[in-house]
């Protein structure tokens, strides 16, 4: 009897390699691809940097062409919305009521922007990025606009001041925590960012939140912020971080924490059902424990991981995480994950735009970020991938060639 | 903005030779990068992990010598990345995603190396 195939929830990122992936393994079922935007599966990286200033238009960021998909009989169905899996049947429900059947689930379906709460964030010309969609609006809205504020100071919000700085705007960021990227990076990297952006002309207020946006005319003209202050906006760029989409599983009665709780091999409880990417909280032997990680390696990394499990070459996902933002002329590249690192050590000096910060955990290096320094962030791969044991000194030590510890 | 409407762009003829002497001559979009070019017409031997945004050095290339002088210039962010390749690097080493296709690269010959990971 044919087999039903495997169904990908999502077409973003992790869905697309999730099919891709099948087929490279040589899977032969059928496989469809079903994603709720109307375009071809694309990236979305560029969207808050070369994009945005013009350095890559919006075709470019498609991740295949058309043909791709035909030639490879992966059926993409576009613009389409999954409401509902029935588990007892293996099949899963479209919003046009049709039912597919499916041997093996992957949901790859992402997570969504957290939205504003404050008076005024229903206005026009309060904006945010996730979708190339999105992306073409805010870059149409930049045009003519030029106070410019960004809620949110981690990578979205810096990556689009950057973007807005760069077209000649008068940008300011706002961040409620006391440094920028505080969940992700240590307070070098937040001071050294505060002076990148600041060189640049970018305002940035931290320790303040934003407390209303007042309009005129429905439309934003200046942000009010809690300790009073007033600036003019003509666009209120927001990113303040993601919500994973856990509903579907949930309501599917599967566990749900933060994201949909898969074990090392990326299923649910439910063995035929898997989820990956910004959704999946997961078992990662690089944390500290469960987490749940967003950014394209993740994506495609898991992505591969799952499709070897069902082509039948289960395996445990253990890949290094690793990250990327380029704000100005700055390449920050991070390896691991830095959460609940107490050491943390600099190698060369920041003043010279051309350094990393390397993060120990219980006396192992568990995250180093890299400004300018891509063999750093390499060589911090290998090593954290194979749990080389380096000290603090010799990672401090720019003399000390760190693809020769072993 | 249809993804699907893409238009008909000028092309430049692109051959990638693998390690292990394949050949595959195709035609590549004027502005598309080598990286790109290999990537849609799934050429493997490139992996191109970060999508082009010169962060994995995994769609390292070596470029036939004739046409090393056509190319544009190496920059610093590529230089170091190049140092940090699976393969050995070469005098004629370029990573695919920073080398935009032109008209001038008609013709062009890369070849792939034995990995790039």
């Amino acid at each position: 009897m044919k087999s039903d195939g495997v169904i990908i929830v999502g077409a973003g990122q992790a869905g697309f390699q999730v099919a891709s992936s099948l087929r490279m393994a040589g899977y032969e079922e059928p496989i469809a691809l079903i994603g709720d935007e109307p375009n071809l599966p694309y990236q979305r990286p560029p969207l808050s940097k070369g994009f945005m200033v013009g350095k890559q238009d919006i075709e470019g960021t498609a991740l295949r062409p058309l043909a791709f998909y035909q030639s490879h009989r992966i059926d993409l169905l576009t613009g389409a919305k999954v409401t509902e899996i029935d588990r007892a049947s293996r099949s899963v429900r479209l919003a046009s009521l049709r039912h597919l059947p499916y041997e093996a689930l992957v949901l790859a379906i992402g997570s969504r922007n957290r939205k504003l709460a404050v008076k005024g964030s229903e206005l026009d010309g309060v904006c945010y990025l996730r979708t190339d969609a999105e992306a073409v609006d805010i870059q149409q809205r930049l045009e003519p606009a030029r106070d410019i504020v960004v809620v949110g100071g981690g990578f979205i919000g810096l990556e689009l001041a950057a973007a807005a700085r760069t077209l000649g705007k008068s940008v300011r960021v706002l961040e409620v925590q006391s440094r920028l990227m505080p969940r992700v990076v240590s307070p070098i990297l937040s001071d050294f960012y505060r002076h990148v952006h600041n060189s640049q002309g970018v305002e940035i207020s931290l320790g303040v939140a934003l407390s209303e946006i007042a309009g005129h005319q429905g439309k934003v003209s200046e942000v009010v912020l809690s300790d009073g202050s007033v600036y003019p906006a003509d666009l209120v760029l927001v990113g303040i971080g993601v919500v994973p989409n856990i509903e579907l599983a949930r309501d599917a009665g599967l566990s749900v924490s933060n994201g949909i709780v898969v074990d090392e091999r990326l299923r649910t409880e439910d063995e035929s059902i898997y989820a990956i990417g910004d959704c999946a909280d997961h078992p990662n032997p690089f944390a500290a424990g469960r987490v749940r990680i967003e950014s394209v390696q993740n994506a495609v990394d898991q992505a591969k991981c799952v499709a070897a499990s069902i082509v039948g070459r289960t395996e445990s996902y253990r890949a290094v995480p690793w990250f990327w933002t380029d704000q100005f002329d700055i390449k920050l590249q991070m390896a691991g994950l830095s959460t609940g690192c107490g050491h943390v050590v600099t190698r060369g000096e920041p003043e010279s735009r051309k350094f990393s910060v390397f993060y120990f955990r219980d006396g192992r290096l568990a995250a180093v970020d890299s400004v300018n320094r891509p063999g750093d962030h390499l060589a911090a791969r290998k090593l954290i991938a194979t749990g080389t044991l380096i000290t603090p000194q010799q990672a401090a030590d720019p003399s000390v060639d760190l693809n020769a510890i072993r | 903005m249809s993804l699907f409407g893409k238009k008909q762009k000028e092309t430049a003829s692109l051959t990638y030779i693998s390690f292990a002497g394949d050949t595959r001559q195709v035609s590549v979009p004027i502005g598309d990068s080598v990286m790109e070019g290999a990537i849609k017409n799934e050429i493997d031997g490139i992996v191109a992990e970060c999508g082009g945004a010169c962060q994995c050095a995994t769609c390292h290339v070596y470029v036939d010598e004739a046409f090393l002088g056509l190319l544009n210039p190496i920059q610093e962010d590529e230089d170091q990345m190049l140092n940090t390749t699976a393969s050995e690097r070469r005098p004629n080493s370029r990573l695919g995603c920073q080398i935009p296709v032109t008209k001038e690269l008609d013709g062009l010959i890369v070849t792939t190396p034995p990995t790039q990971q």
